[in-house]
Parts: structure tokens; sequence; C-alpha cells
């Protein structure tokens, strides 16, 4: 194997992450579940399926505007379980917590994590803490594992059509321009706050309206753009995307702009992409403005036939161009 | 967003559009050189080539300050890197640039302290920060990106930060361009120059271009209807000249007191680009009155010459001869995640932009 150490731009969500996970973990595991690369795996217990997930957060910095590491934890394993068309049930919590940690901050966060929970409508039933000596982690890593009970298993990649719409919940980006805004070496002045939210009760209302819902997934690391890829990979249609209609404050432009960075990289820990049948668009888009995270809701993009495989962009400038999955790492540590 | 918004209209855009097919001559081509990073990335970001007609050639030139930096640039931070105490702090474009053996991210996985910066300020933050280390700062880029170095090494020495100092490859526009305009086996009809670098050093620097080698330029800003107005004041030249498309930004006289802040620090010297070789007066170093912030000196470590993959053909695509189409290692053994030569590294690299928006 040429690739003999591991570097930041494996853990950046994108295409090396994807093919360290494919050549190392999911060739070793070996298991037809971690085969179907959705956010949570679908298992049966006891005869009835279930969803089950799990994730760990390293964000940098611990706390920024609009959330911290322990309410992105619970809402990061609340939001796997629902785009999988299940109901959050239980989750667990293991602490990773560096020798002189202030006690104060750790009662902030877990306070935090109880009142995501009961937020989202889930119990954390069981934790680990581990304490490790100082610069042998940077200050705390949480790692959340969810169960969740399917009740809507019509889910599939398999299922996406030519003509089918695409449908994203919200803007792009304010998750990472707020980590952003509060990194050491980049810091600067934004009203822009994280989209860190819970997903489940917004995808039960949208489940309510719409019969023909393919699938979903919520666009964190590598963005909306990987994301898009993700579906489209290896399947034998393609996906249009409308630059103008994509959602993206303008406090989120701006940082962009001035930071070189492109909004459709940026994670979102608070949306959802969805892709359902074209009937169902209408009823999709009144079901997601009725809710207050879902006011910025737009249909960004067709599915179409003509690249299969492929995600494209229509720009605002009328032309088009690939969009392809995230390169190396746009940024570490964003969740 | 203010400003932005304004020249990136459709229906402006449309408008520009039609004019250039209307003005672009049937039956012969026209080759155009966008000769900045930002410019490439910019017509592929939006999609521009669609909508020019086809006998209008755009090709990309050296002006991705990542992408002419030599291997051996690399390989001589790397073996700074690798010094006691050291930390390194750079621009993230230049983290994933091959070196001959290995990119300053491998090194950062093997224990290298290299810290991503957004400016000098940072560098000199960490500096003050760290008075037990010794922080280098890796001096890349452009008349743009110079004014800012040399401003860190006055504050340095003037608040007698002793732990501070940059490897220097800073490089200028003109020589390169004059290096381009003298090679007969390029073609280039006219060139769409940097408006960032014009807003530093004003427009005198580029006559030479159309008096002395009669070739049509115009610098241009970066948005997408900047980009088809110069396209379309090329195709307007009845007689080649040099024109200003970015006006809003750029002073005939250029940014004097930038140019002071450089001029003290820095002076003329050769300059390796990778690819295209040693051009002479194309690069700037570091002063000897400044010289105790010479990276280069102050560790004296040496470094073999770089050796390159002989299939990389960023050289001929630096100068606009060849497209990374024709490169045969283009998209398979070179890509994004793994990048053989500069240009697929960079955000404004041309392999990376044709990698990245165009067709598969």
């Amino acid at each position: 194997m040429k690739m003999d150490t591991i570097t930041l731009s494996h853990g950046g969500g994108g295409r090396k992450m994807h093919e360290l996970i494919d050549s190392v973990f999911r060739k070793e595991f070996a298991d037809t579940a971690l085969d179907e690369k959705k956010d949570s795996a679908i298992v049966n217990l006891a005869g009835r399926p279930i969803a089950f997930t799990t994730d760990s957060y390293v964000v940098n910095p611990i706390f920024f505007p609009g959330g911290d590491i322990g309410s992105l934890a619970i809402y990061g394993t609340v939001n796997d379980l629902a785009v999988c068309g299940a109901r959050p049930l239980y989750i667990s919590a293991g602490a990773v917590i560096e020798e002189g940690f202030p006690k104060k901050d750790l009662l902030r966060i877990v306070r935090s994590m109880a009142k995501a929970a009961g937020k989202s409508g889930v119990r954390i039933v069981t934790g680990d803490t581990k304490v490790v000596e100082r610069g042998a982690c940077d200050r705390i890593f949480i790692n959340t594992s969810g169960i969740g009970e399917i009740y809507y298993s019509g889910l599939s990649q398999a299922k996406i059509r030519a003509g089918d719409s695409l449908i994203l919940s919200g803007p792009v980006g304010d998750h990472a321009v707020s980590i952003l805004s509060k990194r050491e070496g980049i810091g600067f002045s934004t009203a822009i706050k994280s989209d860190s939210a819970p997903l489940n009760a917004l995808i039960r209302k949208i489940l309510g309206v719409s019969k023909r819902l393919r699938f979903m997934r919520d666009p964190t690391r590598g963005g909306l753009a990987t994301t898009l890829n993700e579906i489209a990979s290896g399947s034998r249609f393609s996906i249009a995307v409308d630059e103008a209609a994509v959602p993206v404050r303008d406090g989120v432009r701006q940082a962009c702009e001035l930071l070189g960075l492109d909004p459709l990289y940026l994670a979102c820990e608070g949306r959802v992409v969805l892709v359902a049948a074209q009937d169902d668009e209408r009823g999709i888009l009144k079901a997601l403005r009725s809710d207050k995270s879902g006011r910025m809701a737009a249909k960004i993009g067709s599915i179409t036939g003509d690249y299969p495989g492929k995600v494209y962009l229509n720009t605002i400038a009328g032309g088009r161009r690939i969009l392809d999955m995230l390169s190396g790492e746009q940024l570490p540590r964003i969740c | 967003m203010k400003y932005i918004d304004e020249f990136r209209r459709k229906p402006l855009i449309g408008k520009l559009a039609g004019r250039i097919r209307a003005a672009a001559e049937r039956g012969r081509s026209h080759s155009f050189m966008e000769v900045c990073g930002t410019h490439t990335m910019a017509i592929f970001r939006f999609g521009l080539r669609e909508l020019l007609p086809r006998n209008i050639m755009l090709t990309s030139g050296p002006g991705c300050p990542v992408c002419v930096t030599p291997d051996s640039y690399i390989d001589h931070a790397a073996a700074i890197a690798r010094l006691p105490g050291i930390i390194m702090a750079t621009f993230g474009d230049m983290l994933r640039v091959p070196g001959t053996r290995l990119s300053l991210e491998k090194e950062r996985s093997r224990g290298r302290v290299i810290k991503t910066v957004y400016s000098t300020d940072d560098a000199l933050n960490i500096a003050r920060n760290n008075p037990g280390k010794e922080v280098v700062f890796l001096g890349v880029g452009f008349e743009t990106t110079v004014p800012t170095v040399a401003a860190s090494i006055i504050t340095a020495a003037k608040e007698g930060i002793g732990n501070y100092s940059v490897l220097s490859t800073h490089k200028t526009m003109p020589e390169a361009l004059r290096a381009l305009a003298e090679d007969r086996s390029i073609r280039v009809d006219g060139f769409i120059l940097p408006g960032h670098v014009g807003v530093i050093t004003g427009s005198a620097p580029y006559g030479f271009l159309s008096k002395k080698f009669g070739i049509r330029s115009v610098i241009a800003g970066f948005e997408p209807t900047d980009i088809l107005q110069a396209i379309l004041m090329l195709l307007r030249q009845k007689k080649p000249r040099l024109e200003v498309q970015y006006s809003r930004a750029i002073h005939p006289g250029g940014n004097a007191l930038a140019r002071r802040i450089t001029g003290r620090v820095f002076e003329p010297c050769p300059s390796v680009w990778r690819g295209i070789g040693k051009i002479e007066k194309s690069g700037l170093r570091i002063r000897k009155k400044y010289s105790r912030f010479d990276a280069a000196l102050k560790f004296g470590v040496k470094v073999a010459p770089g050796r390159v993959n002989k299939d990389c053909i960023c050289g001929e695509i630096l100068k606009g001869k060849k497209t990374p189409y024709e490169c045969r290692l283009f998209g398979r053994a070179c890509n994004p995640d793994n990048p053989v030569g500069a240009c697929m590294v960079s955000g404004e690299g041309t392999c990376a932009a044709y990698y990245r928006f165009g067709k598969r």
C-alpha cells in the first residue's frame, strides 16, 4: 500500500476518506450491512428492522455559536437514524476527556446533551468515561451510538428515477462557518449560527405527506456536493443541481468569498437533502416551509439520465460543470 | 452580496456572450491565455467556456504560484521542518504539493510541526507566542502576496521578533510573461492579465506585450462579467494594445505604498519556475539588510536538486502548449487526492480545475 500514514485528508469526508473506509474497514469487516453505505445500518432484531449507528465528535472549538460538542453529538446520531426512516430511541454516550479539563465545561456539555436528548425525544441509556493524560486528546472527544425503530422502510437509492426532484431543507454551510468564525487564527465576526438541530420531527412530517420519498441524507462533512456524489455514485442516474436555487445565507457567502471556500462543500448539521417523485415535490416543500427550520427549503435540482453516476451543476452564469466529491480536507475537525 | 452579485447577473452574462459570438470573426481561431490561476478557476467554476463560440480557445498560463513552485523548494522546506524546534507556517495550498520525496502534509503526519495560516499576521503571532521555537513562513506568491510578507519582516525587525523567518520563492509576473512572449512555439493572440496583480503594479509593466511583441492584452477582474468583457475587449482591438477592464480596482499607477514596502525588503533575483525553468529577474529574495529573516540563510540546509516524473507535462501545461487531457497521468495516476504534478494540487491549478470541473 502506497498510503503509509494517515493524513488529515483521510478524515475530511471526501474521496480519500471513502477510499480508506472501503480499502480498510469495509474490506476487513466484510459485512453486508456495511455494503449498504447508509447513514445507519439496517439490521433485524427479534424479527423487526432497526437502524443502528455510531459517530465520534472531535469538533474544535467545543463551544460555538448555535451549539456545542454535546448537542452536536446527540443531534448527529439522531439525524443519522432519522434519515433512514427510523424513530430514534436509545443513545449511548462515551467521553474521552483530557486531564486538566475544567469540570464546569464538562457539566455544561453534559447538560447540553441531556437537553438535546429531551428535545429529540431520545433516551441516553448507557455511557462510558475515560480520562487520558494531557496531550493524548484535545480537551474532550465524544462518541454516541444510537438505535431507532424503522417506521418507513421504503427508502432506497435503487428507487431513484430520472425526473425525480431534489429538495434541500435549508441553507448550506451555517455549521462550518460558525465553527470557522471561532477558529484560532481565522476568527472573524459573523451573525451566522450553526444549524445543528434534530431532524426527526421534520422528517416525520415529510413522510406524512409524501408516499414516494425515495431517499434522504444529511449533508455533513464534505457538504452538499459530497453527499450528492455519494447518492449518485455507481447509479444509473445523474443529478443536476441548479446553482441559483441552492439556499446560502449572505453571511456564509461572504465568508466563502473571503476565505476561498465553496459553500457546496461546507458541512451542515441540521439539513436534509431529499429525492422524491416530482408529484410529491409541492407537498414536501409545503411541509418543510411550515416548519421553522425549513423556511428556506427549496427544490435545488432534479434527477436526470444524461451522465450516469455524476453530479453536475447548472451555474448561475448559464454554464454547466461537473460537481465533484470533496478532495482533500477543506477544514479539519468540523464535527 | 454587494459588489459581487452585480457582476454575476445572468442577463448581463448572456448579453456579453452574445456580443462575443458576434465579434469573434468566423473562419479564424482566437487563442487567449488567462495567465492567472484565479481566472482559470473562475472560468471553470461558472462554466464560462460553454458560453463561448468554438473558435475562441482559452489556455491557462503560469499564474498559479503553487503550481510554478519547483520540487526543490518543497524539499528545502521539508528539510527545515525536520530540524528540531521548528514551527512551519504556510498557506493551506502548499501542504499537498509533492516534493521529490514527500509533501508537507505527509511530513506533518510524521510529526513535523506545520501549521496552516491565513495571513502573515497569524505566522507572526505564532512566533510571538512561541519564543522558544523558530517559526518559518513559506513565502510563496506573486506581487499581491509579497507586500504582506515584506510587512511581516519589517514588523519582526521593529519588534525584535528574532525567531521569525521567511523561506522565499516569491515570483513576479512581467518577466515570466516576457519569457512566454519570446517563446515562438507558443501561440497567444491575447493575454487576459491578472487584475489583482494590476492593483499593485499598475498597468505600466505590461505595456511591452503589445509594443514589443504585438500581443493584445487586457487586465481583467475575476467575476464572470469581468472575464467575458475582457474577452470582448481583446476581440475588438483593431491594433494590439494594453487595456484595463478591471478599472473599478486598478489605479494606473498601482499601489505605490505596497511596492515601496516590497522594495524595502526584497530585491529581484533569478527564479526557477516549475516546468519553465530559470527566468532572470523573475523572483524576489530578501535583501542583505534583512538577511537574518531569510530562512534559507538562517538554517543553511542544503538539498539535492529535485527529480521530476518524466510523464508529467505540467511544464507544457503551464506554458499553455498542452491541455491536461493530453497528459497520460491526468485523472488516472494523477488526481487531486494523489497529485503527481503541482498543477493538480492547488485549488487554482490548471489540472485541478480541469479535473474538478471539466468533462471526464
